[in-house]
């Protein structure tokens, strides 16, 4: 049996969660919101962090019921995200690693949000759509590794909803993304955007620019829900693709979608009408677990702690870039 | 859509569309039907489903020009959204013979054969400016060079059919051309990931293929490939 804190602050979310054997027993959380039209940047997004962590890990051990000397892991987010704000959850797991004299092991962000979706969606071995602020891919598993079949060649999905959101002034709170999901709701007339698929990787640096140049122009026919909505129903469309695609090329039959713009509402139900045409099955969670949060990070840390992985507390350091199949899956042997 | 195929034989479900086969006019026949897809907006769906059929038709007319091997096309029903096209009913895939008949790192023989017939059909694509948009090896099939009853046609002399035109596109660009070469390293990396020096042997072969300059297709292809590392990922 192995209980195990994740600490997560890769970017604009602080999160510490607890789990036991695959059963979550905390998941606390704090977001750092920005005003309208601006972006989160390094240094603020740090001191946001330093100054809500230690509440939000007392509220873990709180709501969790246990005592520090129980846990047998402390993992943390090594990377990828931004340095100042990994720097922030990484000094505190290290230093209650040495409080607890426990030991540490840092977590690939991307390996947590899929082990996450996973554990909560009991999914097998699917394709999974990693789509997020950060990260757009498609990913399956084969021999050890998470590999990446498909990937954004520029701009992940998430920064362009959340660049688009500055465009047109939407609010930050709880994410720009929610709430161009809400206005979309509203949208009616579509307004048809550059569609741009390679393969299995996308481009969204068109789509965006494109918004960013013409906004004036469009917004004398269309009503910002009208764009919302059209932006969505094209964006969407091309990730529903590529993962098809994907699905066609491996022999799949399950979709997995994890991350922050998997819980998008639109983006599963399309995804559930392609995977119903192909006799697949879509897993998808809700925002407690596709959002960033530690739960994801104890989790994954846990897996790879019970399969012998270990961390020299010299190396718990942290890395803005850090891909996906760089990690060696040893929980997995299938 | 579809009804009237009921009875026919579906070979299977791809990325975009159900492939059927039949008989037409005698011959073994392929039909490839982009059926409506219903999770997106009818225009968009409408608006790609044709461009998908335009671009396939067109690139496979080409493709005899630049003298790459493809189906024979037979017909074009835009109306009911289907391409009918020669079924090369004795072949296999490059993915499915490399993971089924490549024997480890041992067989390097027939690995090297390949990748030369790869790389040298790619290079003879681009430089007719025929730009695929989907390389992976799922779109390449491989058959016999010369038609016989041999049942163990696979150790024989194999020759490689360009498949999947569906997101091709006439481009003359280096940058286009660059991003080709990406996604099929892309795809062949995560694909073959037991063979890495793969995509190498396929690029040697590209860059051999034709003593012509290969201008900036290389470097746009290296400066894709560079941003892909380079990209920060918060999230
Ligand atoms: N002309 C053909 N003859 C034999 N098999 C084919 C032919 N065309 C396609 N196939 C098989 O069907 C699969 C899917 O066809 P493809 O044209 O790639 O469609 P999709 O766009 O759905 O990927 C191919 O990977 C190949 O196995
Ligand atoms: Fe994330
Ligand atoms: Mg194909």
């Amino acid at each position: 049996m192995v209980i195990a804190i994740g600490f997560e602050g890769s970017a604009n979310k602080i999160g510490i969660g607890i789990v036991k054997d695959g059963e979550i027993l905390s998941n606390c959380r704090r977001t750092y919101v920005t005003p309208p039209g601006e972006g989160f940047l390094p240094r603020e997004t740090a001191e946001h962090h330093r100054q809500n962590i230690h509440t939000v890990l007392r509220e873990a051990l709180d709501q969790a019921g246990i005592t520090p000397q129980e846990i047998d892991v402390i993992c943390y987010t090594k990377g990828p995200g931004m340095g100042a704000p990994l720097m922030v959850c990484a000094i505190v797991a290290r230093t209650c690693a040495k409080l607890w004299k426990k030991p540490i092991l840092g977590v690939n962000h991307c390996i947590g949000h899929i082990e996450m979706g996973r554990l909560i969606t009991k999914a097998n071995n699917p394709t999974v759509l990693y789509v997020s602020g950060g990260n757009t891919q498609i990913i399956a598993y084969s021999r050890n590794r998470y590999r990446i079949f498909g990937e954004t060649i520029d701009i992940a999905m998430g920064n362009c909803l959340d660049r688009f959101a500055r465009v047109l002034k939407l609010s930050n709170a709880p994410s720009p993304g929610y709430n161009i999901e809400q206005a979309a709701k509203k949208g009616k007339k579509y307004y048809q955007l550059p569609y741009c698929v390679k393969g299995m990787d996308v481009s969204f640096s068109g789509i965006l620019s494109y918004m960013e140049d013409k906004i004036d122009e469009l917004l004398k026919d269309y009503t910002p829900e009208d764009l919302c909505y059209s932006l969505q129903e094209t964006a969407f469309a091309m990730l529903v693709e590529i993962t098809e695609r994907a699905m066609a090329h491996c022999g799949s039959d399950e979709v997995l979608i994890v991350g922050g713009v998997g819980c998008n509402e639109r983006l599963q139900e399309m995804m559930g009408i392609m995977c119903a045409e192909r006799g697949a099955k879509l897993f998808a969670t809700d925002e407690r677990f596709c959002i960033d949060n530690g739960v994801m990070i104890a989790h994954a840390g846990a897996l790879a702690f019970e399969s012998g992985a270990t961390m020299d507390f010299n190396d718990s350091t942290i890395t803005q870039r850090y891909r996906t199949d760089d990690v060696y899956v040893t929980w997995r042997n299938d | 859509m579809g009804e009237d195929l009921k009875d026919l034989k579906i070979l299977k479900q791809g990325a975009e569309g159900k492939l059927y086969i039949c008989n037409y006019l005698g011959k073994p026949t392929l039909i490839k039907e982009r059926f409506k897809k219903k999770y997106r907006h009818p225009d968009l769906d409408e608006n790609i489903t044709k461009e998908r059929i335009k671009n396939e038709a067109r690139s496979i007319v080409r493709c005899k020009a630049a003298a790459v091997r493809t189906p024979a096309l037979y017909l074009v029903d835009f109306h009911r959204s289907r391409i009918y096209m020669e079924h090369l009913e004795k072949s296999i895939t490059v993915k499915d013979f490399i993971i089924n008949h490549v024997k480890g790192e041992t067989d390097k023989v027939k690995l090297g054969l390949i990748s030369k017939l790869i790389g040298h059909t790619v290079r003879k694509l681009h430089e007719s400016n025929i730009i695929h948009g989907d390389l992976t090896t799922s779109n390449m099939l491989l058959v016999q060079k010369v038609k016989s009853d041999d049942e163990n046609w696979l150790d024989g002399e194999l020759d490689i059919v360009m498949i999947d035109f569906g997101l091709s596109f006439i481009g003359s660009s280096g940058e286009d051309k660059g991003v080709d070469l990406y996604v099929l390293e892309r795809a062949i990396i995560s694909t073959h990931n037991d063979y890495p020096n793969l995509f190498e042997d396929i690029l040697e072969a590209y860059k051999k293929q034709s003593k012509k300059n290969l201008g900036e297709t290389i470097s746009k292809f290296e400066e894709v490939r560079a941003r892909g590392r380079k990209r920060t990922m918060v999230g």
